[in-house]
């Protein structure tokens, strides 16, 4: 295995102990649950811990240590599994949010047994395609870009595998879970208490890592991609602990009360919503856009001061905006404002960021003419810069009693997660893959190109669909005739749906069927690897040994 | 600014406090006061928590994700209020553990929904919506026929008064009781659920089959008493329109 094939032989034992650890967790799991989901969680756990110990195990018999030479070259090989699988949950996450789509124009579809149920698959599509997709790429890149920016190796070989498999055992208990009938229903937190706190341990891990990795810098300046990820990673630990806290019913049922009741869980699960979009699928990924985009482009930033004036001001209105969602509700009337009111100041900096990275591309319009993986970066600063917009629009609160429960917010959600979110991903990705397993290039170059396309009319029909959709909705629920009677029954409003449900789900399939080509292109491109050297690799600088 | 900027990018440790502080103010302002501001939630006297059945319908709402298409929070707008009747107040959901207030309508709102339809209407719409209105895209429950389980009726009840939500030793100690018996009018222990939940709690049949208890009849119960935990938002409403 060549995953093994970096660690010391005290690291593949190490490994296996806390790999004997984490089967001792599941069976303490299962033990204590005895039914239910979380004896199944716990059962994964001792699976998992299994696999790891025969790998491992395997490894320290078959495996030579590896040479001393690995120490200067960057740690990538838990990137390349990151890579592998945030192309899984791009196809398993989107291929749920199209099924999802297809049930909401044709619910005789829905099987007669629970598992599958529309309730139940869509958190398995929002914590799929967010934490899994959305979660893989940015652990995987940000080790990456901290890296090269920091010209450091890894602090240590083994905590990014923790961080990426514990990661990722996370993902899978939250998808199952919801299945089997586990949830929150917190939206986007649905996971219950256990699977909360195994994600806490491995967010520490994380954190700890990167500032371990940063105090081993050879560079003075810590760049502006790292700050972003600094503060994805702060700032999610901070949501994470405070939107979950919860008393279990009883240690074995894995089901658990949030602390946080009525007006007050209200404004704290929003205050953690609205940021999970802005700490998660915002800063992130604006840490990715502000390395990949420059390197690709071979462009620098167009203005440092406006990065550190859009920074702060990410960080700071951000975290004032999550009562927009909760407007005319019983929600104090001044939170509401405030929310409003730094909802549109937000605007700036968020222009700001999409700005500075679109004019970073001055000079290399050719290059976004000739090379869709560029291309993808641009949309992707584009639809950024288009999905805030309309945030801040949606925001003010008589757009707000228009849009609030339509699929107006469906398709913002979607112009955001569709045409920045995932447009950003597909770019580094395939800045990614080559250089990751020694090629010059993808291994189909023209399918690239196809699955740029493919994204962007998919994005296009689904958003401009659900506009339709929402607008005509908010104003059938409002409409009343001359005798002051409301003019539609509700259910005459779910029928003036059915026609753009139909197009979204056209336009979702094919931004499937492009992630699929993308996976597809990366498998090809991985199982011809190279030994090609990336000459335009920062040169790592030597470290004395620790 | 730009110096001190400058200087601070060359320390980690630095950059990390700023950030936590920076992102901490606005959380801190608008969160804290709704923890100390007595008017934010003001409890109607005539307020009382969920039966244990309707608690353990609540349970298999949020089980089966019916929050994704359905909101409980009637918005203080004109529209709303003549489509599904008095605005939400916060004493609503004061004792939620979570709160259900949703996002989305892809169906109508339910805060207002117990009382509107007959328990078999919510019984064969659950099992089949286009039975009832045929365009519906709302997804077929037919499982929920299946027996209830009860065995953590009482942990939960025990969990709930530990956040304060006003649930006493009798109500604990009765609770998979009570569950049964709300819904076997004629049982010995129906007194009982209405001393300890007051005389307008419903009891009956709510699935129409006397010899089980299912999860069609929590859910039902459930449905059945959202809005009616109290009477105040309805005299506010009246009082208003005066
Ligand atoms: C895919 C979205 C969806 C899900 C999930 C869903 N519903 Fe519905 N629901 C609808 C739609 C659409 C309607 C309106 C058409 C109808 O009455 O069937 C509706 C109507 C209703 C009504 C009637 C409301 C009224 O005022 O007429 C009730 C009660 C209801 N649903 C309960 C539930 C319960 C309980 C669940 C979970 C077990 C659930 N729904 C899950 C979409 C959904
Ligand atoms: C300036 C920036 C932004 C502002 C002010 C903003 C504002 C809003 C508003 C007002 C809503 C509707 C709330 C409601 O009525 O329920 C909303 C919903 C949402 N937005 Fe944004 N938005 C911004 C950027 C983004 C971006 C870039 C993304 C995605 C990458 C995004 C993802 C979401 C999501 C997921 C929801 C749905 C939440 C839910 O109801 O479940 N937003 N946003
Ligand atoms: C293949 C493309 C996709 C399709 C067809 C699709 C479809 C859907 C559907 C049908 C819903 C439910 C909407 C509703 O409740 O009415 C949904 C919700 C959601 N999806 Fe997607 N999706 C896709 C891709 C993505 C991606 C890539 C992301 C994030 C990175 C994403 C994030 C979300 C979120 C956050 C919600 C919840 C919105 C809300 O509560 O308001 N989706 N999606």
């Amino acid at each position: 295995m060549a995953m093994t094939s970096t660690l010391t032989s005290t690291e593949r034992q190490i490994g296996m102990a806390l790999s004997i650890l984490l089967v001792c967790l599941g069976l303490v799991m299962a033990g204590v649950a005895k039914q239910g989901p979380m004896m199944v969680h716990g059962g994964m756990a001792v699976a998992l811990g299994l696999v790891l110990v025969f790998v491992l195990g395997g490894a320290l018999y078959d495996q030579p240590e590896p040479s001393p030479e690995r120490l200067t070259q960057y740690d990538d090989a838990p990137i390349r599994f990151g890579i592998v699988m945030t192309l899984i949950w791009a196809v398993a996450g989107m291929a749920a949010g199209v099924w999802l789509a297809a049930l909401m124009y044709w619910p005789e579809a829905t099987p007669p047994w629970p598992a599958t149920s529309y309730g139940r698959l869509r958190p398995v599509h929002t914590s799929g395609v967010i934490f899994g997709f959305g979660g893989n790429a940015l652990i995987a890149t940000s080790l990456y870009v901290l890296q090269r920016t920091s010209r450091a190796r890894l602090a240590d070989a083994l905590s990014p595998w923790f961080v990426l498999i514990g990661f990722n055992l996370f993902c899978v208990w939250a998808a199952t879970g919801y299945v089997m009938g586990q949830t929150q229903s917190k939206e986007y937190a649905e996971p219950e208490w256990y699977a909360d706190l195994w994600l806490v341990l491995v967010w520490v891990t994380y954190f700890a890592l990167y500032i371990r990795t940063l105090a081993r810098r050879a560079e003075p300046h810590i760049y502006v991609a790292n700050w972003y990820y600094m503060a994805f990673i702060l700032v999610v630990a901070m949501l994470h602990i405070v939107n979950n806290l919860a008393i279990p019913v009883t240690w074995g049922a894995g089901e658990s009360f949030t602390i946080w009741s009525g007006v007050q869980d209200a404004m704290i699960q929003w205050w953690y919503g609205h940021n999970a979009v802005a700490f998660f699928l915002t800063a992130g990924f604006l840490g990715m856009l502000y390395y990949f985009l420059p390197v690709r482009a071979e462009r620098p930033i167009w203005s440092y001061r406006l990065s550190i004036l859009s920074f702060w001001g990410i960080v700071f209105f951000y975290m004032w905006a999550g009562s927009h969602h909760l407007h005319y509700t019983a929600l104090p009337y001044w939170v509401q404002t405030l929310g409003m009111t730094f909802s549109v100041m937000l605007l700036v900096p968020s222009w700001a960021s999409a700005g500075n990275a679109i004019a970073t591309l001055n000079g290399a319009w050719h290059k976004v003419r000739d090379d869709a993986t560029l291309r993808f970066m641009f949309v992707a600063a584009v639809f950024y810069g288009l999905s805030t917009f309309e945030g801040s629009f949606l925001a003010i609160r008589p757009v707000n009693s228009l849009s609030h429960y339509t699929d107006w917010t469906v398709g913002h959600v979607h112009s955001g997660t569709l045409g920045w979110v995932a447009m950003i991903v597909f770019g580094a990705i395939y800045s990614l893959v080559p250089k990751l397993w020694g090629r010059e290039d993808m291994a189909w170059p023209r399918a690239v190109e196809w699955h740029f396309w493919l994204a962007v009319t998919g994005t296009l029909i689904y958003v401009v669909s659900l506009w339709n959709a929402g607008i005509t909705q908010g104003l059938m629920w409002r409409a009343y005739d001359e005798g002051g009677a409301l003019s539609y029954s509700f259910i005459e409003s779910v029928e003036a749906m059915l026609p753009y449900y139909a197009a979204r789900t056209l336009g979702g399939g094919l931004f499937l069927a492009g992630a699929l080509l993308c996976a597809l292109n990366c498998r090809a491109t991985m199982c011809a690897a190279g030994d090609r050297v990336d000459v335009s690799d920062r040169p790592l600088v030597a470290q004395p040994a620790e | 600014m730009l110096k001190l900027h400058y200087n601070l990018e060359k320390i980690s440790m630095g950059l990390v406090g700023a950030i936590i502080a920076v992102a901490s103010v606005g959380g801190i302002v608008e969160i804290a006061p709704l923890f100390t501001i007595e008017e934010t939630v003001e409890i109607p006297a005539d307020m009382r928590p969920h039966t244990p059945l309707e608690l353990a319908g609540r349970e298999i709402y949020i089980r089966e994700g019916c929050y994704a298409c359905h909101s409980q929070m009637v918005r203080s707008l004109a529209d709303e209020l003549d489509r599904y009747g008095p605005y939400s107040l916060a004493a609503e959901s004061a004792y939620d553990h979570p709160m259900l207030w949703g996002s989305k309508r892809t169906g109508p709102d339910l805060a207002r929904i117990g009382g509107k339809y007959s328990d078999s209407w919510h019984m064969a719409h659950l099992i089949d919506p286009r039975s009832v209105i045929p365009v519906s895209i709302m997804p077929a429950y037919p499982w929920l026929t299946r027996a209830l389980d009860t065995r953590l009726i009482e942990d939960s009840l025990a969990t709930l008064a530990r956040l304060g939500v006003p649930y006493d030793a009798d109500m604990i100690e009765n609770a998979t009781a009570d569950a049964l018996a709300q819904s076997r009018p004629d049982s010995d222990g129906a007194e009982g659920v209405r001393d300890r939940y007051g005389e307008d709690v419903p009891l009956r049949d709510f699935d129409g089959d006397p010899d089980r208890l299912t999860e069609m009849d929590a859910v039902v119960a459930y449905l059945q008493s959202l809005g009616t935990l109290t009477g105040e938002a309805r005299r506010l409403m009246a009082e208003e329109d005066e």
